[in-house]
Parts: C-alpha cells; sequence; structure tokens
C-alpha cells in the first residue's frame, strides 16, 4: 500500500472520532473509556497527515517522536515499519497515546489544526503500540546494540526511569532499576486510574523493556535501604527520577478529619491496592454520596472520576480558578462531565467542616472572581467579600499538589536542591555530583507523564556522554 | 521475594519470624520499620524490626495476629515466601546515654518496645521496662526484654501478673522516687496508654518518646495517610517518624484518625486488635 493521496484528498478527509464507552455506563466501572481507532479509522486518520517537510509536531514532543514518518508508514499499511520508528523513539507509547496532552503539544503545532482539525496524533500512536503489543511475532527484530561495558542505575520506575532505562538499554549499557514500591511504573500504576491506563499496559510496556536486558528490583527504597554513595560505588552512573513525594496540605482547618484524603492516598488505595475495584482487595477506602475533590489538574480528575466510579453521587470538582484555567487535559474535563462530575468554579474553601464524632461534613467556601493575571499568566482569584457558603460532602480529597521527595535527598547532603527540595540539574540533567544525573517530578515537582520521559531520554543522552568520557 | 527462615510461637497469637531479607538487615537501625506484603491483592502493612543480622542478613519480626492480614502472615511456613518487604523505613531512634531510661510497652506495642530496649541497654543505660496487658497471656516478650533490662515489670488489668492495673502504675511509682526517677521515657503502646504516659511525664518534663502508628500505605513519603499533628505542624510519621515528643503529640487527632475504617473492620474482633491488620501494626 502506498501512501500517495493528493493533498486535496487528505484535506477532505475528517478527524476520526475516539470510540468510547458512554459516560452512565462507564461511570460505575473501571473499564477503559477510550476504545482505541479501530483499522479503518486509524488509516484514514493517518491519511489525513500532510506529511509537511518541516514537522512542526515534531517540536511538539517531549521526546521528539518521528510523527510524519511512522504515520506515514501506517497510512502505507506498513506496521512493523510503523511500531518500529516509534519505539525508537519512545519507550513508552502505549502510555504516551493515552496519556499525554496530545492537544497542547504535537496536536497543537499541527498544520491542520490551523483552519480545521489537528491530525489525532494521540490515537494514531496509541493504535500502532497497542498493535505492536498485539503482534510480537511481526515487529521487527531490533539489532542487538553492542555492548558497552558500563552499568547505570535508575532509581524509580515510573516514566522518567522507563525511559532513561529504555534508552540507556538501547544504547548498549547495562541497566538495573530500583522501585521503592512493590510494583512497576511508578505514578502510572499508582497515579492514573485503570480507566484512563489500564495496568495491563504497563505491564506489557515493562516486559518490553526488561526484554531489552534491563533488569528491575522492587521493594527498594534509596535513602533507606540503599544510599546514593552505595549507588555511585557499584554502578558507573546514576539516574534519580523517584518522583513527587509528600502531598502540600491546604493549611486550613480540618485536614486531618476523618474521611479528608490527599490525592496520592485516595488513588493509590485505589490503584496500586486495588480498594474498592476488587471485592476481595483487603486495602479498605471511604465511599459516601458526596464526594469533593479540591483542585483542577488531571490528578483532580483522576480522583473525582474515582470517586464517582466507587459510587458517590455527587462528585464535585471544587476549583478556585474557572474552567478555562483549569490545568487539566480537555479530554479529562469533558470525560469527566459525561461521567457526572460537577464542577464548582471559582470556589475556594476555607475549612473543612466536620461533625461531632471527626467525620468530615463538607466545606466552607468563598466565592472568587479572576483579576489581573498572576505569574503563571493566569488570572489570579479573589475572594468576593460575604459569599461563604457551605458545601456538604462526606469525603474531601486535596488534590492541590506534591512535594519533594525527601528519602532520598535527606540521606544525600551532598545534592543540590531548590528551596522546595527539588534536586538542580544543569542543562546536560546532571546533579551537584559528577556521575549522577535527575529528572521527572523529583526536579520539576508536579508535572506530567510526558514530561518526565523527556527528561529520562535526555538525561539517558547525557548519561551516554559520561559514560564515553569515563 | 522474602524467604521465612523460621516462625515461632512465642506466646498465643504472637509468632517471632525471622526473614530472609539482607539489604534490610545491613541498613536496619532501631526504631525503624519495613513495609510487608505477603502476596499480590494483599495489604501494605508497617512492621517494626525487632532485631536483625546482617551477616546472615536476616530481620527479626514480633508480628502479633490478630487481624486477618496479621493471621495470614504469620501463617506463612519456613521455607515459603513473603512476597514484598521495603525498608527500613522510618527514622532510627535517638539513642544516647541518658543514664536511667524508662521503658513502657502495652499491648502490641511491647513488640515495638524491644528493639529500643535492647539499643538503650547496649548504649550503656539503666533500663526500666515496664509492660502491661489485660491478663497474663497478653503479657509479651517478657523473657527477650527482661533480658536487657536492670528492672523489669508487670502490670495486668485482671492482676493475674504483676501489679494490678495499668502501667501508669509502676510508672507513676517510678517518677515519685528520686532515686529511681529516669531522665528519659520511651513509650509504645495504644494511644490512651501512650497519652496518659505523656502527662504523667510532662509535669516533671521528662523527655519522652513514643512511637507513633497512624494509618499508613505506602510508608515511602508519598501518599500522607500517616500524617499526625506534632505541635502545630503536620508531620508524616513514615519520613518525620514514627517517633515523636510525646508531649507535642496531638493524641485525640491520632486516635480519631486511626478509626476511620472501623466500620470496614467490623468483621474482626475488637478495634484494638485490627488496628494491626490496617497499616497499623508496628
Amino acid at each position: 500500500m502506498s501512501n500517495t493521496l493528493s493533498a486535496k484528498e487528505r484535506l477532505a478527509i475528517g478527524r476520526a472520532a475516539m470510540p468510547e464507552l458512554k459516560g452512565d455506563e462507564r461511570s460505575r466501572n473501571f473499564e477503559e473509556v477510550n476504545l482505541g481507532l479501530g483499522a479503518d479509522l486509524a488509516l484514514s486518520e493517518a491519511r489525513r497527515c500532510l506529511q509537511c517537510k518541516n514537522r512542526a509536531c515534531v517540536a511538539g514532543c517531549p521526546v521528539g517522536v518521528s510523527i510524519p514518518e511512522f504515520i506515514d508508514a501506517l497510512a502505507c499499511g506498513d506496521l512493523p515499519r510503523s511500531a518500529q520508528i516509534l519505539r525508537g523513539d519512545n519507550a513508552l507509547p502505549a502510555v504516551c497515546g493515552r496519556v499525554c496532552p496530545q492537544e497542547s503539544q504535537c496536536e497543537a503545532l499541527c498544520v491542520r489544526g490551523i483552519k480545521g482539525e489537528a491530525v489525532a496524533i494521540g490515537y494514531l500512536e496509541r493504535y500502532v503500540a497497542d498493535w505492536a503489543m498485539n503482534h510480537p511475532d511481526q515487529l521487527l527484530r531490533e539489532k542487538a546494540p553492542k555492548v558497552s561495558g558500563k552499568s547505570v542505575v535508575v532509581v524509580g520506575c515510573g516514566p522518567a526511569g522507563l525511559t532513561a532505562a529504555g534508552e540507556l538499554a538501547r544504547l548498549g549499557h547495562a541497566v538495573t532499576i530500583f522501585e521503592a514500591l512493590h510494583d512497576t511504573g511508578g505514578v502510572l500504576r499508582y497515579g492514573i486510574p485503570e480507566f484512563r491506563l489500564p495496568k495491563e499496559i504497563i505491564d506489557r510496556e515493562v516486559a518490553l523493556l526488561s526484554e531489552l536486558g534491563v533488569t528491575i528490583e522492587c521493594n527498594i527504597i534509596i535513602g533507606k535501604t540503599l544510599t546514593v554513595a552505595q549507588l555511585r560505588d557499584e554502578f558507573d552512573a546514576v539516574f534519580i527520577a523517584n518522583g513527587a513525594g509528600l502531598p502540600t496540605m491546604m493549611n486550613i482547618p480540618g485536614e486531618n478529619l476523618k474521611g479528608v484524603y490527599a490525592a496520592n492516598e485516595f488513588l493509590t488505595r485505589v490503584n496500586l491496592m486495588e480498594a474498592g475495584r476488587r471485592e476481595d482487595s483487603s486495602t479498605p477506602i471511604i465511599k459516601r454520596r458526596e464526594v469533593a475533590v479540591i483542585g483542577g489538574g488531571n490528578t483532580a480528575m483522576d480522583c473525582v472520576r474515582t470517586a464517582r466510579r466507587l459510587g458517590a453521587e455527587r462528585a464535585m470538582i471544587v476549583y478556585r480558578r474557572g474552567e478555562l484555567e483549569m490545568p487539566a487535559r480537555a479530554e479529562e474535563i469533558k470525560h469527566a462531565k459525561e461521567e457526572g462530575v460537577e464542577f464548582v468554579m471559582l470556589t475556594a474553601p476555607t475549612a473543612i467542616l466536620g461533625t461531632e464524632d471527626g467525620w468530615v461534613s463538607g466545606l466552607n467556601c468563598q466565592k472568587m472572581e479572576l483579576g489581573a493575571p498572576d505569574q503563571s499568566g493566569r488570572r489570579k482569584p479573589q475572594a468576593i467579600a460575604g459569599s461563604d457558603f457551605e458545601l456538604p460532602a462526606g469525603v474531601v480529597i486535596n488534590a492541590v499538589g506534591t512535594g519533594a521527595n525527601p528519602l532520598l535527598t535527606a540521606t544525600a547532603p551532598e545534592i543540590a536542591l531548590n528551596k522546595w527540595g527539588n534536586i538542580v540539574i544543569d542543562a546536560e540533567a546532571a546533579t551537584s555530583i559528577p556521575g549522577v544525573f535527575a529528572g521527572g517530578d523529583i526536579v520539576r515537582g508536579g508535572a506530567t507523564v510526558i514530561l518526565a520521559m523527556g527528561d529520562g531520554k535526555s538525561a539517558a543522552a547525557a548519561i551516554d556522554g559520561y559514560l564515553k568520557k569515563k | 521475594m522474602f524467604e521465612v527462615v523460621s516462625n515461632e510461637i512465642l506466646a498465643e497469637n504472637l509468632h517471632k519470624m525471622v526473614l530472609s531479607a539482607p539489604r534490610v538487615a545491613l541498613a536496619r537501625k532501631p526504631g525503624q520499620f519495613v513495609m510487608i506484603r505477603l502476596a499480590k491483592g494483599e495489604e501494605r502493612i508497617p512492621l517494626t524490626i525487632s532485631d536483625a543480622d546482617p551477616a546472615a542478613g536476616t530481620i527479626t519480626l514480633f508480628i502479633q495476629a490478630i487481624g486477618a492480614s496479621t493471621r495470614r502472615i504469620v501463617d506463612t511456613k519456613v521455607g515459603d515466601s513473603i512476597r514484598d518487604v521495603a525498608g527500613p523505613l522510618g527514622k532510627e531512634t535517638h539513642i544516647i546515654k541518658w543514664g536511667r531510661v524508662a521503658c513502657v510497652g502495652g499491648g502490641v506495642g511491647t513488640a515495638v518496645l524491644f528493639p529500643l530496649v535492647k539499643a538503650l541497654a547496649e548504649a550503656g543505660n539503666q533500663v526500666t521496662t515496664i509492660i502491661g496487658g489485660r491478663s497474663t497471656p497478653q503479657i509479651i516478650l517478657s523473657d527477650e526484654l527482661s533480658q536487657f533490662s536492670d528492672t523489669f515489670l508487670v502490670a495486668t488489668e485482671d492482676g493475674s501478673l504483676g501489679t494490678k492495673g495499668f502501667v501508669t502504675g509502676p510508672l507513676g511509682e517510678l517518677l515519685a522516687d528520686p532515686e529511681r526517677v529516669p531522665q528519659a521515657v520511651f513509650a509504645v503502646g495504644p494511644v490512651p496508654m501512650m497519652r496518659a504516659v505523656a502527662e504523667m511525664t510532662r509535669k516533671q518534663g521528662i523527655e519522652t518518646i513514643v512511637s507513633l502508628n497512624p494509618i499508613m500505605i505506602d510508608g515511602t513519603g508519598m501518599c500522607g495517610g500517616c500524617r499526625v499533628k506534632i505541635g502545630t505542624e503536620t508531620k508524616f510519621a513514615c519520613v518525620d517518624g514514627p517517633e515523636f515528643d510525646a508531649h507535642l503529640v496531638d493524641f485525640a487527632g491520632l486516635s480519631d484518625r486511626l478509626t476511620s475504617y472501623r466500620k470496614e473492620e467490623a468483621v474482626c474482633q475488637t478495634a484494638n486488635d485490627c488496628k494491626i491488620g490496617r497499616g497499623v501494626g508496628k
């Protein structure tokens, strides 16, 4: 099959819609919402790509996927080659195809988006990645890299760590990942719900990395089980990607009432420990009719949609700015609305209210209005005097953010940190200790999966350069 | 996988388990704990490391099996394995030579107390250990504790062993005796016991350390479930603790949060018993 349509013919094709489970059906189960494109839809979507020479979309991708090339191979019907191109650039394409905010990255720069709708690059990425997972026998064998004789240890098995590990293994280095939790994936597993990223996808992506020769050991907490100094003795280079840490408290009254969760605890219980998802899970979770989630990011959306699935009749997002200012992906907001989530906008909680016996009963809130833009460029919310009101809720989830994980850095005082406890790196991802690199949320604070992956990829290149000079 | 090297029944529902965990054994300091998950689908449970043998690569845990999850853990046979053991977690106990110290343990807390008693004795302190329980069967680790204690006292609520009443009885006598009054007190046990000890020593300004057992999920400084109010600050027991200055702990808040899952735990015998099965079994 060739991909020789004229520009006019390509322009005539409309953007594929993602088939998905119906909102009312899915709001009571944990099945994946997006079903993925079928072969015909994927092919027609791939043909929409104009194959621009300047590859604007690639510049928008933190890991620099060769987007026009993998789409062209797909449009030609050559899935093995498409998969090879995609996997060569991206260690976790089935994950990215599901959770990347394409609309603000690659697709935002797509030429077709100027006058119409961008090519659905994310849907195509997912299609090709899923095909590759389901057709291991048809994949083009990767040429085994020349063994470098150098070893690298990666701290943390989340998106940054997995990406760096894949890149480094392809460069011929012996890679070991140490993970603190009992399972792989980091935030992909404990943070992102099943209905957005099935755990099976993580298992399969990780299995592909293992095939590349990456060794993964769980239950090892760097800073506790082993120190950074020990890692430096044992390995030629260290990549720290141990992720975000403890929740940022809101410092309003009532945060320690029963039924108040930090997003990480709520999501970890459900995602990692399967509370509420499996009848026989031995980890409990508090379910209530009314659940208020404070925050407007993807984590807040994950929490509120999970709460809905756990049976909340009124699952609410409480956010101090407006919907336009929300950092969450447009798709998450749309999906949440379809599932019956209520958006309580321009509302800031000032206190969490409780019953006499210490249970959450609701939020005391203040209405806000938007003023002049602040440093982040978003309009700054200001309280409207006398606008206090109460919002009933039996569970309150704080999804306003997380700090830096202190366990590793507390035992490695020689690593320079910024005032928030995040590791400081230079343009080459290097920390203040030679041979020790870092990336992902431990450097950025709370960011996205794809930015962490981008860090993993660029750190891998820097580590490779360092090892060659060593 | 972490092999069970030995599994001994010390008393009713009390097991001494030795696990092969070489890395944990090497890194472990008194006061620290491990997160244990028996198998897939099981919960993560924090358990204090009672002892470690770095040469043999083993750690020793005293496990009181009264929740469903801990019951399944102690049912693991020698030669079989526990899927996940992660640690050592938490800060180590600040051990110095105070001179005279008192170690007070109640119920499950007695198992947590053991490594402290041992470390304090090894640091040259004169240790008075006071342990308590409802009745004789709940008095655990007497032999192990008395081995490292200069004075070893027992209190039972029914008077079947030692003094009749609570641990606060013998402790009160100790605090009132200028010859024997300790420079530091370590207390581990049910929240009301730790709270009572804290109130007793507060008046005399005696440094008092308690090891807290809040709800914990990951134990690695991520979820925030183990938060406790210490003075005016919110602290996380898994990274800032588990030991805190007893005179600053918000015991009422801690105690209340521990009842968060009482409804879910209704299948267990008593709320207190169940704490061990809900991530608070240290």
